[in-house]
């Protein structure tokens, strides 16, 4: 089957018009505005096939939203193909978005003050749903997310939590067939968090939905991505698999030890000490130099131990080596 | 009168910010100036009979009150609002200072500073090409100048008093409503009071609101001739005392309210 | 065509059902639009009062130009609202959300709020339009009322030009708006007074630039039959509301370009 998306060389320059202080920088500023040019999207490509789940992740600034935006028509790139179900979005901007969901996780789409069956409604007039398939998708999603009580319920009365949910049935009533999900889980209570996320796999999975998630919640990622993309200043740093970050981000593992004897020293060849702190210490060490079982019996051999443990390094440790390796050495412009 | 002094040079830095909206104000309130002027032409020229004002003298008029639309009691004081409706006054309560001064420095800032920065240049425009009259003699000058700062003070005390009015939402907010209403029609904004029918002439006279604009500005025309000033400046002052009482008085009503009211 | 109009109606009805949420609050605003309103109206009436009449204008036929001008606005004010807190809207970020909805944007916009305070501007200038009629000494024929009704879109028609092209301006500068505020309230005030009182220059501006004579004054003259403007025939009085609709194609015409603005610069 063909791409859902589909985007090459993907480049989008914004220009910054740059204030000059004081009363007569204002002025004129009126007269010429002296502009700084910046990369916002800087030669992306990949392609998304239908069913997949990608999480598309980096810092602020970096270009995700403005990826978003070019895919889902509202804006323009300079140049570079990008094809969205077979159609581009920006020329034909009604066509496209009729077929796709938009999430922005910040901002609501209901109405404040109604009850959120009448946003539903006007949502129901606005994508031109067939009564019949309308009434068919709202109590899938009603039932699917929980929402019977909250129908009647201003939108302002709701909580964030609740308010999410109903804000992922609101993007779902015209049954898209790719979703972008921006920020779906920001500031949501821990329990709200597990219920989208829960959410939005079985729609993956059972649904065979599409979705891009953009997110700063890596906890999202490692729960519900396959695959993903992490984007700093405008170009694509990585895009696999989950475990395929893990390993280009460096393959380092930490050994957490907690001693019996709080001041004894530490001595260790094959692992470097990161941080001491009375009986705790923390290793770090490299798996294809060293196996984890090897290094753990050497190291209780010398020292006596009271607990100790592995793990991988959480994915922010992962992306943010990325970043730093990617500004370190910028790769070549095609 | 420390930290009094400090609430309103911080408010003018703030304010400062906006000078694009000066402005833009400024050019609005030529436009506006310029279409009553040819209203009122209009109207003198239709008719021979003698007015209680002279059209040079309208004119005139008009523009003094174009230059100080900022002094106008039409809003409530925007952060002050927000505080009310929000219940975030208890942090203003936690501040070692006495909570209506503080409130109605704000208030002050708010109509003082707009007015200073947009009325200089419209003046300039309108002595140099609009027929904008000087007073007639210094003593007129003295007493516009005292009338209108004491019109500013005026101003700030009924802002304040509505801002406070907030603590009762919907009468506050409909009180805020007709009080703007009042104070376009008895201030002289809408027309000189002295066009105004005698009825509302009388009304005019018995409400604060000529004291923030009409009186200062007819000192100044010398309409009201300043051997009358003293009379008038007193009766201004004796408004700014019975606003600023009633303002703390419906203050310490509205804090008790809140104190039942919250948790 | 009709399915935009059942859309905006739905987006009216919920817009209404939103307001009477705040029952209190809303009649409030009502009330005071009213009131300030009327206060324009008996400045007027003072005026007329004192001076008797203005450039061989009677204080009901100066009264039927006040009440066409101000229905028209009250209707553009209600009706297209959405497009006056534009500015807003483009700076948080909420016009993203209309664009990725299937619907014309400007659709979207007019439908964001129709605001209904604005009654009360509405009810005091329909009573003067009303008291006006009722005294002047005209024969309201099919074809004036036909007139008169059709000068009253058409007036709305252009307000709402003159909100749709505030909120495009929002495309290119978030700094102030207030200058074409000016133009749309200073109108109101222009054309509650015959245009006769006003200066050539400003009389073309209003006639040329922003049509308001074309939907007040002139079909205000054929109604009271008074003959052409400034030298122009009489025949145009009759066909001079067409410029509103006109007006307002245009500035959606120009919304279009701000709109397509926006896509290219994200801003």
């Amino acid at each position: 089957m063909a791409a859902i998306v589909r985007v090459e060389n993907l480049l989008k320059t914004f220009r910054i018009a740059e204030r000059r202080p004081g009363l007569w920088g204002a002025v004129a500023g009126l007269v010429h505005r002296r502009h700084r040019e910046v990369r916002a999207v800087d030669g992306i490509s990949f392609e998304l096939g239908p069913g997949e789940l990608v999480g598309y992740i980096g810092p602020n600034g970096a270009g995700k939203s403005t990826t978003v935006k070019i895919l889902s028509g509202i804006l323009v790139p300079d140049s570079g193909l990008c094809e969205v179900l077979g159609r581009v979005p920006w020329k034909q901007r009604v066509e496209t978005v009729a077929r796709i969901g938009v999430v922005f996780g910040q901002r609501t789409q209901l109405w404040w003050d109604l009850p959120v069956r009448e946003s539903f409604e006007l949502l129901r007039d606005i994508y031109r749903i067939e009564p019949g398939a309308y009434r068919a998708k709202s109590d899938e999603l009603i039932a699917m997310l929980g929402l019977e009580r909250l129908l009647d319920v201003p939108v302002r009365q709701l909580s964030l939590g609740q308010r999410m949910r109903c804000d992922l049935a609101a993007a779902l009533l015209h049954s898209p067939e790719l979703l972008f999900l921006d920020e779906p889980t920001i500031g949501l209570d821990a329990v709200s968090k597990l219920a989208v996320r829960d959410f939005i796999r079985r729609l993956n999975r059972e649904r065979g939905a599409s979705v891009i998630l953009t997110t700063h919640d890596l906890d999202d990622i490692e729960a519900l991505c396959t695959r993903v993309l992490v984007i700093a200043d405008g170009r694509i740093l990585c895009d696999g698999p989950l475990s395929d970050l893990r390993a280009r981000a460096g393959s380092r593992r930490s050994l957490t030890v907690d001693l019996v004897d709080p001041a004894a020293s530490v001595d260790c060849p094959e692992a470097e000490i990161v941080s001491r702190d009375g009986q705790r210490v923390q290793l770090s060490f490299d798996p294809t130099r060293v196996k984890t079982a090897d290094l753990i019996g050497r190291f209780v051999a010398r020292h006596p131990v009271r607990d100790l443990f592995v793990e991988n390094p959480p994915i922010e440790e992962l992306v943010a080596e990325l970043y730093q390796d990617a500004r370190r050495d910028p790769p070549d412009l095609p | 009168m420390r930290p009094y002094l400090c609430i309103l040079g911080a408010r003018f830095r703030v304010q400062l910010q906006y000078r694009a909206a000066a402005l833009a104000g400024t050019l609005t309130q030529l436009f506006w100036g310029l279409i009553r002027v040819m209203i009122f032409d209009g109207f003198y020229r239709s008719s021979t009979a003698v007015h209680p004002i002279s059209l040079a003298q309208v004119v005139s008029y008009v523009w003094l009150s174009q230059a100080a639309f900022g002094m106008l009691p039409d809003r409530v004081e925007p952060e002050l609002r927000d505080m009310i409706r929000t219940g975030n006054v208890t942090s203003e309560l936690l501040r070692p200072i006495d909570l209506y001064w503080s409130w109605f420095c704000r208030c002050l800032a708010m109509t003082l500073i707009p007015t200073l920065m947009r009325s200089g240049p419209l003046l300039a425009v309108a002595f140099a090409f609009l027929e904008l009259q000087t007073p007639p003699g210094a003593a007129s000058v003295l007493a516009a100048a005292a009338a209108f700062a004491g019109g500013m003070l005026v101003s700030s005390a009924i802002t304040a008093l509505l801002s406070i009015g907030l603590f009762w939402t919907v009468s506050g907010d409909g009180l805020t409503r007709l009080s703007v209403a009042a104070a376009y029609l008895f201030s002289g904004m809408v027309l000189p009071i002295p066009l105004l029918p005698e009825a509302l002439q009388k009304a005019a006279a018995l409400l604060p609101y000529r004291y923030v604009l009409d009186v200062p500005m007819r000192l100044y025309l010398g309409h009201i001739p300043a051997s009358e000033a003293p009379m008038h400046l007193a009766a201004q002052l004796a408004w700014l005392l019975v606003l600023v009482a009633a303002g703390r008085s419906v203050l310490s009503r509205g804090l008790g309210r809140l104190v039942v009211q919250g948790g | 065509m009709r399915d935009a109009l059942t859309l905006y109606l739905r987006y009216a009805a919920i817009s209404i059902r939103s307001q009477l949420e705040y029952r209190a609050s809303c009649a409030m605003f009502a009330a005071a639009s009213f009131v300030i309103s009327a206060i324009d109206f008996c400045a007027l009436w003072a005026l007329f009062r004192r001076f008797g009449s203005l450039q061989g204008w009677k204080l009901q036929e100066v009264a039927l130009l006040y009440g066409m001008v101000n229905v028209s606005f009250a209707l553009a004010e209600g009706f297209a609202r959405g497009f006056d807190s534009f500015e807003t809207m483009v700076r948080n970020g909420g016009f993203d959300r209309l664009l990725v909805r299937p619907r014309s944007t400007a659709l979207q916009v007019a439908g964001q709020e129709l605001q209904l305070m604005r009654v009360g501007r509405l009810a005091q200038g329909a009573l003067v339009l009303f008291w006006a009629a009722g005294e002047l000494d005209v024969h309201w024929s099919v074809a004036r009322l036909a007139l008169a009704a059709a000068a009253v879109v058409s007036g709305a028609c252009l307000f709402a030009g003159l909100f749709v092209l505030q909120a495009t301006l929002a495309f290119w500068t978030t700094s102030t708006l207030e200058i074409v505020n000016t133009v749309t309230y200073g109108g109101v005030e222009t054309a509650q007074y015959p245009l006769d009182v006003y200066r050539p220059w400003f009389r073309a501006f209003f006639t040329f630039v922003v049509p308001l004579a074309c939907v007040n004054y002139m079909p205000a003259h054929a109604l009271l039959g008074r003959g052409g403007v400034f030298g122009a025939p009489a025949w145009l009085n009759w066909v001079a509301p067409a410029m509103g609709p006109a007006f307002l194609a245009a500035a959606l015409g120009v919304w279009q370009m701000g709109v397509r603005r926006y896509c290219s610069t994200g801003s």
